[in-house]
């Protein structure tokens, strides 16, 4: 059958079960209560320390097909999935299925064990690097589940995604269980992608090489959702996780199109005290920023927040007063740790209070603006940020649908030629983010705006911004680049993209060898 | 008289480069095949080049070509570029009228039956020809501007290139005064330090007390900084409207005098008043005024 945005998703899914096609972005209405893990107690002087993750495995038990999940704090760095997936292995466990948040190239050894059985299911936000190519020629059995951040928040809460064991990778723990991510040598800053799984799985294990004297101090993940503690020698590798200080592009298209998004959001108006903001670390998204920034302090504009992923340069913002608060899901660099840890109007959030559609009100709702990429963008404005040109998977949404859906404008940055090939396409190979939360496109060669967002079009053309329908943006770019080749996959589906209401829409397909 | 506020500089063997030069709204784009090439370069940089100026749309900028000093790759450059159809040539180390006669001997040489004649740019990067400016300026009618080029030429007098440029005092007022008396536009040096946006800003507006009508630009980030400055002021372009309505009121009234706040309007102020408006109508700024 097709979904809302004319996408065919079967029925019934090999491997995943019967699906719920996507109908609107805010058609579906949740029914379900609350999911409610065991109710556990610990007696006074009863030990949480465990010598090895080999204990943890035989004292819960692990066995097999349960259900581990891990979160992506520590990006290219992490150190814990491997070690866990080892110690399964070790102990001859099988058909384990992994949530972890996002998976990157440093979790390659996973493909091991996914060929020896161990891992037979994986649920992911984002995927790039080794596993995600593996994953496209159709190694797993079971498609992947592809979600938002809030969507997988969502299906944490509403006991869609059941987790039998979460391991929390600590950058700090205390020997009862309290952890935060802003001590130690792996210090990643937020840690609120890991709050989900710590207050709704069975068994909660803190994996730290920083265990300090009880009781630590901030706490970010309390004592009182942890069952085990192990001290490991190494978490991860600082240097994947943070870098130094995020830089600005200094790429001069990258550099035009951002100045070209920052005049969108003064034309339209939003750009006042008390103006919310959400912006990703990359090229054009930050150089963003910069622009926004440079109009606010010359309109002497405070703004209320800043949202997100957080980068050394919003942490400028926030300490030379251009926003009042920041909240914090995950930082990207040395800044944004130093920042959480010491400045009370830098805060932590959860990936539920972030962006998950179904709970009492999410951050994103609250947005003004928000800066998104695209890998493809098509006529109808649907966005894929999934596979990339070759249709092999190379990302995910993250936070991308949320956001989208939440901000009052959702602007997509990109260049309109992405090496030799064109962004708009009739029709994106993989939607991720509907075009009914999509308003403006910003290209360096114009702007295109969403029928549906006249009112903005309006404002857009009265600032003497270039203003173009999309359809003559993409054949500008098809008359520089040509028209390129579509794909051909095959029919086995190897992912499932989940919107962050849990309807299906749209599914990945193996690649035609 | 054609727009060259800005003249950005592309290099020739960068694809990228090429295909996007045309969206950062520089007055003129000039793809280079001087020094951002290395000799062993040369022939693959020209031919991107060539194909560039055929199938690439650079909007509204006008295209340049920097061609090699005559000494080396120039002759070549010529009859390769020239068929292509650019809006204009840029000569590098012109020396003398000599040069540029040279020059216009092979463009005609090598221009299509038919083709809009190409233009010359004149780029005076030493002492001598800082020297001979009014000559080279004056050597064909093909030559649309004076361009000034302050690295190499400190560099032959041995002088510290600054910030603030005193040393090139003399040769700016020298190209400025050449191409005004042979009535053709002056161009300033570029501010090598792309990084510095306020030292853009200040060259500029040096630049532009000088007299010269546009910039070199070596980044792109560059060409909206030099607009700012080139760009009448919304306080300009009121200040020649109400120029112009006291010229009409005077004559309406048969006076031979006009006068605007008790000064009197005379030839030059009308003449001022009058490129004021004709840059802003250009330029699209008196939009907002009119309605």
């Amino acid at each position: 059958m097709k979904n809302a945005i004319g996408r065919e998703i079967p029925e019934l899914i090999d491997g995943f079960g019967q699906t719920v096609p996507f109908a609107g972005a805010f058609q579906t209405t949740p029914t379900m209560q609350r999911q409610a893990p065991k109710v556990k107690t610990i007696r006074p002087g009863q030990s949480k320390l465990m010598d090895s993750l080999e204990e943890v495995f035989k004292k819960i038990p692990i066995t097999d097909g349960m259900t581990l999940s891990f979160h992506h704090h520590f990006r290219n760095g992490d150190g814990v999935v491997n070690m866990v997936l080892e110690t399964a292995a070790k102990l001859g466990i099988k058909g384990l299925k992994i949530a972890l948040s996002s998976v990157f190239p440093v979790h390659a050894p996973m493909i091991e064990h996914i060929k020896n059985g161990v891992v037979t299911a994986l649920d992911t936000n984002y995927m790039s690097g080794p596993v995600a190519q593996a994953v496209s020629k159709g190694i797993l059995e079971k498609p992947v589940i592809l979600r938002t951040h809030g969507g997988r928040a969502r299906a944490i809460e509403c006991g869609q995604l059941n987790i039998d064991v979460a391991f929390i990778a600590a950058p700090a723990a205390d020997d009862y269980g309290n952890i935060n991510g802003v001590q130690g040598p792996a210090a990643c800053g937020s840690l609120g992608y890991a709050f989900p799984d710590a207050e709704f799985a069975s068994n909660v294990v803190a994996v730290t090489d920083h265990l300090v004297e009880y009781p630590l101090s901030p706490v970010s993940i309390p004592q009182t959702r942890v069952d085990y503690v192990v001290k490991v020698e190494r978490v991860g590798d600082p240097k994947g996780i943070v870098s130094g200080t995020t830089r600005i592009t200094k790429d001069p298209v990258g550099l035009k199109i951002a100045d070209a998004a920052a005049r969108v959001i003064e034309a339209s108006g939003l750009l006042k005290d008390g103006f919310s903001f959400q912006t990703g670390a990359g090229g054009a998204s930050l150089a963003t920023a910069h622009f926004v920034r440079q109009m606010m302090e010359r309109k002497n504009i405070t703004g209320s927040f800043a949202l997100g992923g957080i980068t050394g340069y919003m942490v400028e913002m926030l300490e030379k007063g251009l926003f009042k608060k920041l909240m914090d899901v995950q930082g990207f660099d040395l800044d944004a740790i130093r920042s959480i840890a010491a400045n009370p109007n830098h805060m932590e959030i959860s990936a539920n209070f972030y962006a998950s559609p179904f709970n009492n009100g999410c951050a994103v709702n609250k947005l003004d603006v928000v800066i998104l990429g695209a890998t493809e963008i098509d006529t109808d404005f649907n966005v894929n940020v999934v596979t990339g040109s070759d249709g092999v998977i190379m990302g995910g949404s993250g936070g991308h649908a949320d956001a989208a859906a939440g901000a009052s404008i959702t602007i997509v940055v990109a260049n309109l030629l992405r090496g030799r090939l064109p962004i708009i396409v009739d029709r994106v190979l993989t939607a991720t983010t509907p075009g009914e939360t999509i308003d403006v496109l910003v290209t360096e060669r114009g702007v295109a705006v969403n029928p549906r967002r006249s009112d903005l079009k309006e404002k857009l053309l009265a600032a003497g911004l270039p203003v173009k329908e999309i359809a003559e943006l993409k054949s500008e770019a098809e008359r520089i680049a040509g028209v390129p080749d579509s794909l051909v996959t095959g029919e086995r589906i190897v992912a499932v993209v989940e919107y962050r209401d849990g309807t299906i829409i749209d599914v990945v397909r193996q690649l035609e060898e | 008289m054609e727009l060259r506020r800005s003249m950005l500089f592309i290099p020739g063997n960068s694809p990228a480069m090429l295909q996007n030069g045309g969206v950062f709204g520089a007055d003129s784009v000039i793809l280079d095949l001087e020094d951002a090439v290395a000799p062993t370069e040369k022939d693959s940089a020209r031919m991107l080049v060539a194909h560039a100026l055929q199938h690439v749309d650079y909007g509204t900028s006008e295209t340049v070509v920097r061609i090699n000093p005559l000494d080396t790759f120039g002759e070549q450059d010529i009859r390769a570029i020239v068929p292509c159809e650019p809006g204009a040539l840029m000569v590098p180390k012109v020396q003398s009228a000599a040069d540029i006669k040279k020059v216009a001997e092979w463009v005609a040489g090598a221009e299509k039956p038919g083709q809009a004649p190409v233009k010359l740019v004149a780029l005076l990067e030493t002492p001598q020809g800082i020297q001979e400016a009014y000559s080279i300026a004056q050597a064909d009618s093909r030559v649309v501007a004076l361009a000034l080029g302050a690295e190499d030429y400190t560099a032959s007098l041995g002088a510290q290139r600054s910030k603030e440029g005193s040393e090139i005092f003399t040769a700016r007022s020298m190209v400025v005064n050449a191409a005004a008396a042979a009535g053709i536009q002056s161009i300033d040096t570029p501010f090598t330090d792309a990084n510095d946006e306020e030292g853009l800003r200040e060259d500029t507006i040096t630049a532009k007390k000088f007299g010269f009508k546009g910039k070199l630009a070596i980044n792109p980030r560059q060409v909206d900084i030099i607009h700012s400055i080139y760009n009448p002021s919304l306080a300009d372009i009121d200040w020649a409207e109400q120029v112009v309505a006291a010229l009409q009121k005077a004559e309406a009234e048969g006076s031979g005098v006009a006068s605007l706040n008790g000064k009197m309007v005379d030839a030059p102020i009308v003449s001022r008043a009058q490129q004021i408006l004709y840059l802003a109508n250009l330029l699209g700024l008196r939009k907002e005024t009119v309605e």
